[in-house]
């Protein structure tokens, strides 16, 4: 009990910031609005694939990488509060480190789907309608995908110490996590080498359960997308977990 | 009465530097403690390991009766902290920051409000509680923290620096509160602080260490009495030491440009035959030994290389840069 107001604490607090900062949520909604509309829109006005415009069938893909890059990136704010001494005062209370860790990751993964659902209220902009329940299907794809890249994020966050290296080490991750996921492209006729590495990628099948709940297209079946996803959040969850029991 | 703290043989050092050496204090239940040295001496690194937020190389301490390497979560349950480096959140308002200290103490709920309101009021943060700690002063940051630190009444209570940029009058009124917890709660006090005056009127003992070593322990008086009677200084011209050593009484003789420093037992006796082997004496002043005499005395005049850790203002400044 004691611990779960404590863990409800630490929410509230990457909650409070979150909303203190807007730059962060426009900045990181500004990105996919530029994918989306201009690459696009740009592209979509000749390309077609699967019968479906390019901008529409990129757009699930985009909304996938919105919370992929704002869920990794949570992880850098760990290292500015351990530098602004701040982080001292909750690793010096009697909390346990798994309590900690929750409380950043759910603070984490709010951020996140802030963005995603501001993302997806902006399908009828693309010509894209959800019903209810793929909207709420939606949400749980973007929630587990969410979860894995927010601890992600947070394990190198607390294993880092400067910003600057956290930042190298997660453009080595992010950018080739979403380059493979076939956002951008469908995967159904990729050379071998590149599809074996689209599978091994857990991104490519958060894009993949999207688009059957947004576009109703996909490679895989959804209970598939949803097993890979769930095993992805649950080993880095608990990877998380004992990173933080060690830190410092 | 029992220990509410016990060292063992505690150490830690870095690469190396041995920041704490061999350390072994006892710490009685209520007693407000101080631990004086020069910059870098090893202050803050004891602290932090009696806080269990650092892992000593050798040796370990009991909190509270609980071993800070065995169990750190019932030392921390018990302890509160006001941490030498600013460490209240800028982006939430003061009270915010009380608010969610007494959620990870576990500060009932239902006194929750009024231990909040009670902390705000003593260190007079009442009118600003709802504004951005990042409009605070230097020093409003300094009194939330205190403010925070006393907010769940642990039974130890450890203060790094406590008033370090307060104003006079906030000292006084912190002070105030120190001694009334102290007394009240039975709170047991460990304080850091290179404010002598801080130490001598709060502290019933003090340690002064020095490169992680004790080099004395005692009640404040008794080390003054140690310094071995008051300070007679004479405004004057070059004089002979050798003529001052041979007066009864004197027992140390600093010799400098244009003045002279002795320690005198029963100075007013002395006083004649003082004057009688100076030069020409412009002014004498003479005071009882102060704690800022037992300090120097022990670790002598000089500032070291070693700078320790930066002062609070350049902290904001850099908190603020960092943002
Ligand atoms: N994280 C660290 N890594 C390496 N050396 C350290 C570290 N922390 C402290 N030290 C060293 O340990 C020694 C003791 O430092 P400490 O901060 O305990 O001093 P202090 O007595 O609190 O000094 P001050 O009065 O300046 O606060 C210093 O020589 C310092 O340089
Ligand atoms: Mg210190």
């Amino acid at each position: 009990m004691r611990q779960a107001e404590a863990v409800y604490a630490l929410w509230f607090r990457e909650f409070k910031v979150f909303t203190r900062e807007r730059s962060r949520i426009v900045t990181s909604i500004f990105t996919p609005l530029l994918w989306i509309f201009v690459f696009g829109g740009g592209l979509g006005s000749t390309v077609n694939i699967e019968g479906i415009n390019y901008q529409v069938y990129i757009y699930p893909g985009i909304v996938a990488m919105s919370v992929l890059f704002s869920s990794v990136f949570y992880g850098v704010y760990i290292i500015w509060d351990r530098k602004i001494d701040i982080l001292k005062e909750v690793l010096v209370a009697p909390l346990s480190r798994y309590s900690v860790f929750v409380g950043k990751v759910l603070g984490g993964c709010t951020d996140s789907m802030i963005q995603a659902i501001v993302m997806l209220l902006i399908s009828f902009a693309v010509g894209v309608y959800l019903s209810p329940l793929s909207f709420l299907l939606a949400i749980l794809i973007l929630f587990l995908l969410s979860l894995s890249l927010v601890s992600t994020g947070l394990i190198i966050g607390s294993l880092m110490e400067s910003p600057e290296g956290f930042n190298m080490v997660v453009s080595f991750l992010v950018f080739p996590l979403f380059f493979f996921s076939g956002a951008l492209y469908p995967l159904n006729n990729l050379p071998m080498w590149l599809s074996a590495i689209t599978y091994m990628d857990p991104v490519t099948y958060g894009v993949d359960g999207l688009r059957t709940a947004t576009i109703g297209v996909s490679q895989f079946p959804l209970h598939i997308d949803l097993a890979v996803l769930a095993v992805f959040a649950a080993v880095m969850f608990t990877m998380g977990t004992k990173t933080f029991e060690r830190m410092k | 009465m029992g220990n509410a703290i016990e060292t063992f043989e505690l150490t830690k050092r870095f690469k190396n530097i041995m920041a704490v050496d061999h350390l072994n204090i006892k710490i009685k239940q209520g007693e407000i403690f101080g631990l004086l040295g020069p910059n870098g001496a090893g202050k803050t690194t004891t602290i932090s390991m009696l806080c269990t937020i650092l892992r000593p190389t050798e040796g370990t301490a009991t909190v509270n009766g609980f071993d800070i390497l065995k169990e750190p979560d019932e030392v921390r349950k018990s302890i509160g902290i006001v941490f030498q480096q600013p460490s209240v959140d800028d982006i939430l308002t003061g009270r915010e920051n009380l608010v969610l200290h007494a959620m990870w103490y576990g500060v009932p709920k239902a006194i929750r409000r009024e231990r909040i309101d009670e902390v705000l009021k003593l260190v007079g943060l009442e009118s600003r509680q709802n504004s951005l700690v990042k409009t605070y002063s230097g020093g409003m940051r300094r009194r939330l923290e205190l403010a925070r630190g006393l907010l769940h009444l642990p039974k130890v209570l450890f203060l790094d620096e406590p008033t370090l940029g307060l104003d006079p009058q906030t000292r006084e009124v912190i002070w105030e509160y120190i001694e009334q917890m102290s007394r009240s709660r039975d709170m047991t006090i460990v304080l850091t602080t290179h404010y002598m005056e801080e130490a001598d009127r709060l502290c019933n003992r003090i340690a002064i260490i020095d490169q992680g070593k004790i080099i004395v322990m005692d009640t404040p008086e008794a080390l003054k009495a140690a310094v071995g009677g008051d300070m007679v200084c004479l405004r004057t011209t070059p004089a002979d030491p050798e003529r001052f050593r041979k007066i009864e009484g004197v027992s140390k003789v600093e010799v400098q440009e244009d003045y002279v420093v002795l320690t005198v037992r029963n100075s007013g006796e002395r006083l004649q035959e003082i004057l009688a082997a100076s030069g020409k004496v412009e002014s004498v002043q003479i005071r009882p030994a102060s704690l800022d005499d037992v300090f120097i005395s022990y670790t002598g005049k000089e500032i070291r290389p070693e700078t320790g850790e930066g002062g609070i203002a350049q902290r904001i400044m850099r908190q603020r840069t960092l943002r």
